[in-house]
């Protein structure tokens, strides 16, 4: 199977890369300084197909720490914001759209 | 209560150790994800879209009230103080840390649970009836099956690495509550004309991106035979299942492609190179594991106690009654049902504190016993007739009298787009608000027996194809919408549903389904004619225009 990192990367607007913590799964956005956080807006922005399998694969090279990075959409809003570019995305930004049965 | 043995002990406790060893390494460093990754999927740990989610395996869906406060003390200690019952007799937890899962199976282990056979390209967990054991008219309790089955096929080494999963459902009963023909393998029991006790053999039942309803290969193979059977037909598909398509590996694509004619001749020849040989199962085996399964000191009681008909005079009560209260087969008893569906809830959860409430309930009312169904709810298997007026006042205490088992707000989802990596769109959201639009008890009475399924993509965990209402989130331009099926079934008569139209978006779901609902009501020929018989009396075109026809 051809690895993500060997096949062409097209990316079609502002883009992050994203994975999971490894020990306790918990989503996480690569940063500009070769690390990770857990704060969308500190992610490191890539806008064309070379920076980011650049930036993915330096993610990938950190078994580590994360699980299944890849490259997500992104938009930016016009303060600067960063906001998760599907919904999907939203949902691993901000949690589950319900209110967890515990809360009730 | 199947009580286990030192072997099964020995077992579980031996895989903790090998799991905190494998979690200590891969957090060191020492194992990659990709050679992590089987090793957690062996140990019912998956990833999700948040976090790591741990299915915790309850085999024929028997639980003991310590078993079940065992998965609340998880809930509790390593989760967010919930767990989700799922449609496979298992329950999964959606937030545990990796550093936290050795404890936790570790706890489990304690009262002899565990999460083998909950993932992976393995026989999975075996489900059966939730009913077994209980229930009028059954043959017998298919439970010992599913235990004997159990103990063959967990950790079998040639069956650990199938084309793909693997799953086996068995009844015992002539209405099918364990789903059997959508299963890799269906057993129903059945005695044959000399009364041996056996079971019609149903293969290449499942659903997913291709669904197929199982199709009977044997109509009668002998209890005494049932491993080296099933062990045929396991053989034929490890040797012939498709391992290059992901898509094709499943046992259902096999039979089709083969034919159930030339797929049951391949079988019948494995069959006999093995039929009479060390899997023929001899009596004395058959007891040893039925004298294993516990079952409760009955009393003799009136089957129309005083308590009872005075508490009828409450009609709250006497609804909760009527629908969720089942015959059982001893006199004076009766098989109650929880609902895990409150109006506005999330299908199959339960908060730890209802957890701890219902095992000590299962204590005081049910001989310490619980049953999990397919359909994401929680039965007490053994309420004496007497109680049950005290048992619907706590039960409504904590939220799981909900008069609703098998109406339309008893909906079955998957966890969808809200957690699940796999899923498209939202499942749990269209429940919460179907169940709100149709809160009102007297309407699903009314309604009468109807099943919506929901899945938040196609590979089907919410059961969708077999829903009387079949919901299935898909997305299309980064938008969720949703297609539709009607006239599906799960039982004895199972179907596939078929597609009434164009999916809908994801704020037109609960008015479509409204539609559906209000076009069956006004086409339904007698009140007791149910929505699926409609369906099958009218096809889907009356159903379609009444929801296209506007939109």
């Amino acid at each position: 199977m051809t690895s993500p990192l060997q096949k062409k990367i097209k990316i079609h607007g502002p883009s992050v890369v994203t994975a999971n913590r490894t020990s306790d799964g918990v989503v996480i956005w690569r940063t500009a300084d070769h690390g990770w956080s857990t704060d969308l807006d500190d992610a490191a922005i890539v806008r064309d197909g070379e920076t980011a399998r650049a930036l993915l694969t330096e993610a990938t090279a950190d078994d580590v720490g994360a699980v299944g990075p890849y490259i997500a959409p992104v938009t930016i809003a016009d303060n600067g914001t960063v906001l998760p570019g599907n919904l999907r995305e939203q949902i691993r930004n901000t949690g589950v759209t319900i209110e967890l049965p515990a809360q009730v | 209560m199947y009580a286990y043995d030192e072997i099964d002990r020995a077992i579980v406790s031996e895989r903790v150790d090998e799991f905190r060893d494998q979690v200590r390494r891969r957090l060191s460093g020492e194992l990659t994800e990709d050679e992590f990754k089987s090793l957690r999927l062996m140990n019912g740990v998956y990833l999700q879209l948040h976090a790591y989610m741990f299915r915790v395996a309850i085999p024929y869906g028997t639980l003991s009230s310590a078993q079940l406060r065992k998965l609340a003390h998880v809930a509790r200690t390593y989760d967010r103080g919930y767990g989700h019952f799922t449609t496979r007799q298992n329950i999964q937890f959606n937030w545990i840390a990796l550093k936290d899962l050795p404890d936790a199976l570790a706890d489990l282990a304690e009262v002899g649970i565990h999460a083998m056979q909950t993932s992976g390209n393995c026989t999975r967990n075996v489900t059966a009836d939730q009913w077994a054991g209980v229930v009028p008219g059954e043959i017998e309790d298919a439970r010992v099956w599913a235990e004997i089955l159990r103990q063959h096929t967990a950790l079998h080494p040639e069956f650990s690495f199938l084309p793909r999963k693997f799953k086996f459902a068995i009844t015992a009963s002539d209405h099918d509550r364990a789903a059997i023909k959508i299963h890799d393998v269906g057993l129903r029991l059945r005695k044959n004309d000399a009364g041996e006790t056996g079971f019609e053999v149903l293969v290449g039942g499942g659903l997913g991106r291709s669904p197929f309803i199982g199709k009977t290969i044997k109509p009668f193979v002998r209890g005494r035979d049932i491993l080296s059977y099933v062990e045929a037909i396991l053989r034929v598909y490890n040797q012939y299942g498709r391992r290059d398509n992901i898509y094709k590996a499943r046992i259902k694509i096999l039979v089709h492609e083969l034919g159930i004619d030339k797929f049951a001749a391949e079988v019948e020849e494995e069959w006999k190179q093995i039929a009479e040989g060390p899997l023929t199962l001899d009596d004395e085996m058959i007891e040893d594991i039925r004298a294993r399964f516990i079952y409760p000191d009955y009393a003799k009681l009136s089957d129309s106690p005083e308590e009872l008909t005075k508490a009828k005079a409450d009609p709250a009560f006497a609804m909760w009654l009527d629908n969720s209260a089942a015959p059982h087969k001893q006199p004076g008893y009766a098989i109650v049902t929880l609902s895990l569906k409150p109006v506005g809830g999330p299908p199959g959860d339960a908060t730890a504190e209802q957890m701890d409430a219902i095992a000590d309930l299962a204590d005081k009312y049910s001989f310490g016993e619980i049953r999990v169904g397919h359909e994401q709810n929680l039965a007490l298997p053994h309420v004496a007739k007497r109680d049950l007026p005290a048992l619907w006042a706590a039960l409504d205490k904590i939220g799981v009298a909900t008069p609703n088992i098998n109406h339309v707000s008893d909906i079955i989802a998957c966890p969808g787009l809200d957690y699940c990596s796999l899923a498209n769109a939202r499942s749990i959201p269209i429940a919460q608000e179907l169940s709100r639009r149709f809160a009102d008890p007297a309407t699903g009475r009314l309604i009468g027996r109807l099943h919506i399924n929901i899945s938040g993509c196609i590979n089907a965990c919410g059961h969708h194809h077999v829903g009387h209402i079949g919901i299935l989130g898909v997305e299309k331009n980064d938008q969720e919408v949703y297609q539709i099926t009607i006239g599906g079934r799960a039982d004895e008569e199972a179907k596939l549903g078929e597609l009434i139209g164009p999916a809908v978006p994801y704020d037109q779901v609960a008015d479509v389904i409204e539609d559906i609902v209000e076009a069956y009501l006004a086409l339904r020929e007698r009140p007791e004619e149910l929505f699926v018989d409609t369906v099958k009396r009218l096809g889907v075109e009356p159903f379609k225009e009444r929801v296209y026809a506007t939109r």
